[in-house]
């Protein structure tokens, strides 16, 4: 009778303090993990800027605009200046790629005598609809989301670059 | 699982290790009184976590520290909290690590064959006390910044070593970035990894000498210190956890404005424990000063030192020992006391000034005045409220300070607002000045900041337009080319100050001040301001 009163009040002892590590473990645990696996409360503003004037703009040349965006990175907001190879393909259809080749990033040229992109890295061309003609891209030129205003073009963020967002559902 | 067991076993001798750990006999007496220690190793390896955690989002430079530290606090799930443990942990070491030490000194357990134990446990409460003082310049707000001033200031203070110490800081030109660097490394480099080898040895000191034993403890059966004594340490931590997680939901930790080297109304306190030897400075003038900033700190840690070579009487029952019974509480008298006189006579102000910046808005300075100003003219009154009264305008309250933004980030927020708000007419440096304003508000003075004067804003607007900052000085903002503006009312009426404007030189005619010949309306306004300037 002693020995298992003995036996009983070692196991509560046992289970209490497994009990209470489990609840620390769990109060430090899980704020952790929410912390580093959970994004930041605010991204990137994204929207749409101002970049080209498109009345100066001749039709299917691309043209090579710069403009300014507005990043968050980590605390800090930065602007910073992007480019974008803008096509007037027809009077109702403008087009933005992404300055880099598709194929491992490297920044594309355009060649005025083919009227057609060529990157210098590996030797694909796209057309100025961004159609891969020839060499190892994978895919089309990225487009970035564009709106027109009048006479003047306004480029928004590439979707994809996104981070990873738990907080919106799919 | 059994083979897995065996083969960590006999690979390692792990399993056989923890057990002999767990098994180890500790005397009959042991109980409650003895929970301090392990839960002072909880709190290191808490500090440890939580500091690692912050770590892996901090921007460790003076520029970056404080934006880090606030995007860690307000953009981060859990942030808040994980700082908030890290900094409520600090204190929380610091007292668990005395009430070690007391429980130790009280039973005189530190008597031979333990001197060493107590002699590695009193580096570690100054280890301890490093953690704090090095940690606490690493939020880089202005209590950060001006505390530090004030530690590097008394280490300059030192006899023949302070302009090394000084230099080893790296605060020999001011509080900088260097200083920055020194008390970062030795924060998360230097003092955990030294502290971590003498926790260890410390540990392995106790279990080389086993618990001590209080005389009638020979004739009892001995216990395992495992389970009934780990369950009493492991519940003691859990009350002291639960108690560090409720108080980091509940009191949120600080973080003030940005460090402002030219803040000069920011009266530095330091942390709560620590305040018994400022309020000791304040006794010890001239060369008493060295007594209480070198003197007195030395003495007790040589004192403490001292002890179990001190007292080499044999053991006595606890109840026994008044003398150390009666050191213990002068020691809690005095400090109490210090203590308690510190903050009695903490100016009300220092708490303010820490908390709420100026607190009219004749303590505003030109640009935030002028940020008054561009605040009305783009109506941001529509959305935005003022001060605690929730109005159910569409904006959020601008009163409700908090943690606070710094003015690069309010100005890339006006220029790009990634939110309904619309974007503004203002210039960038109109931008600046509405920010430095809407920097300064704070639950106490934002009622008061919407109620300003129209002139006294037209009246800065006007200041600002005509860069009289470049000369003048306003409430410690701008130049000292010519006179301060403060207190201009004693010294001028109001038609000098106009006809001054019109041609100074008629006053002066050394005077360097060009003439200004303003519109009647920015002539009434911009002397109406400055004669309300206190």
């Amino acid at each position: 009778m002693v020995a298992s009163n003995e036996m009983a009040r070692r196991s509560f002892f046992e289970r209490a303090t497994q009990f209470l590590g489990l609840l620390i473990a769990g109060g430090l645990g899980i704020p952790a993990l929410t912390y580093l696996l959970r994004g930041p409360n605010s991204v990137s503003p994204g929207g749409f800027v101002d970049a080209a004037d498109l009345g100066a703009m001749k039709p299917r040349v691309p043209e090579e605009v710069s403009f300014q965006r507005i990043r968050k990175d980590g605390w800090k907001l930065m602007t910073e200046k992007s480019t974008a190879w803008v096509v007037k393909l027809s009077d109702t259809e403008v087009v933005a790629y992404t300055p880099q080749c598709t194929h491992l990033g490297c920044a594309y040229r355009y060649e005025e005598s083919k009227n057609e992109f060529v990157c210098p890295c590996h030797s694909t061309n796209f057309s100025i609809e961004g159609k891969v003609l020839n060499g190892p891209a994978p895919r089309e030129l990225d487009r970035y989301p564009v709106k027109v205003r009048g006479t003047r073009l306004l480029i928004g963020t590439i979707e994809s670059a996104k981070p990873l967002d738990w907080k919106k559902k799919v | 699982m059994r083979a897995l067991i065996d083969w960590i076993e006999d690979r390692t001798g792990l399993i056989s290790t923890v057990e002999h750990f767990m098994n180890e006999e500790i005397p009959a007496s042991s109980g409650w009184h003895q929970v301090f220690g392990s839960v002072a190793m909880f709190l290191f390896l808490v500090q440890a976590f939580t500091g690692i955690m912050l770590g892996l989002n901090y921007g460790p430079t003076p520029g970056e520290a404080h934006s880090s530290l606030r995007y860690i606090m307000t953009e981060l799930s859990g942030g808040a909290l994980i700082r908030g443990l890290h900094h409520w942990g600090s204190s929380a070491m610091v007292i668990v690590v005395v009430l070690h030490m007391i429980q130790v000194f009280v039973w005189g357990a530190y008597k031979k064959p333990r001197e060493a134990t107590w002699l590695a446990g009193v580096v570690l409460l100054l280890f301890t006390l490093a953690f704090a003082l090095t940690g606490y310049l690493l939020p880089w707000d202005n209590r950060a910044y001006w505390g530090t001033v004030v530690t590097t200031q008394i280490a300059a203070g030192v006899p023949v070593m302070g302009p090394y110490v000084l230099r080893l800081m790296g605060a020999e030109d001011g509080v900088g970035v260097i200083t920055f660097a020194r008390f970062y490394a030795a924060h998360v480099l230097i003092l955990p990894a030294v502290t971590a080898l003498l926790i260890l040895f410390h540990v392995y000191l106790v279990r080389r000498h086993g618990v001590a034993p209080v005389p009638g403890d020979e004739l009892l059966p001995k216990q395992k210190f495992y389970p009934k004594q780990v369950f009493k340490d492991t519940f003691a931590i859990f009350v002291v956890f639960a108690t560090l997680f409720t108080l980091s939901i509940v009191a949120k930790a600080p973080l003030g404005r940005i460090a402002d080297p030219t803040d000069t109304s920011f009266i530095p306190r330091p942390e709560w424990y620590f305040q018994f030897l400022f309020q000791l400075l304040k006794y010890c003038e001239g060369p008493l000063e060295l007594f209480a900033t070198v003197v007195l700190p030395g003495l007790a840690v040589v004192g403490l030192m001292a002890v179990p070579f001190l007292d080499r009487a044999p053991m006595l029952k606890v109840t026994k020992r008044s003398t150390a019974l009666a050191v213990v509480l002068l020691c809690a008298v005095g400090w109490g006391g210090l203590t308690a006189a510190a903050i009695v006579e903490t100016p009300k102000e220092a708490a303010l000034a820490e908390a709420m910046g100026p607190m009219e808005w004749v303590d505003l300075t030109p640009i935030e005045m002028a940020g008054v100003g561009y605040f009305e003219k783009e109506k941001c009154g529509n959305c935005h409220t003022l001060g605690l009264a929730d109005e159910g305008k569409a904006g959020p309250n601008m009163g409700t300070g908090g943690v606070s933004r710094d003015v690069p980030w309010m100005v890339a927020h006006f220029k790009k607002p990634g939110s309904p708000m619309s974007t503004m007419s203002l210039k960038p440096n109109e931008m600046n000045a509405l920010a430095s304003f809407l920097i300064k508000l704070t639950p106490q003075n934002a009622v008061k900041m919407s109620e300003v004067p129209a002139f006294a804003w037209q009246g800065a607007l006007v200041y600002q337009k005509n860069h009289c900052g470049v000369c003048h000085q306003v409430n410690g903002a701008g130049m000292n080319n010519g006179p301060p503006l403060n207190g201009l009312s004693k010294r001028h009426k109001a038609d000098w100050i106009k006809d001054h404007f019109k041609n100074p030189q008629k006053y002066d005619s050394d005077s360097t001040m060009p003439s200004y010949k303003f519109n009647a309306t920015d002539e009434e306004t911009i002397t109406q301001y400055l004669l309300a300037l206190p």
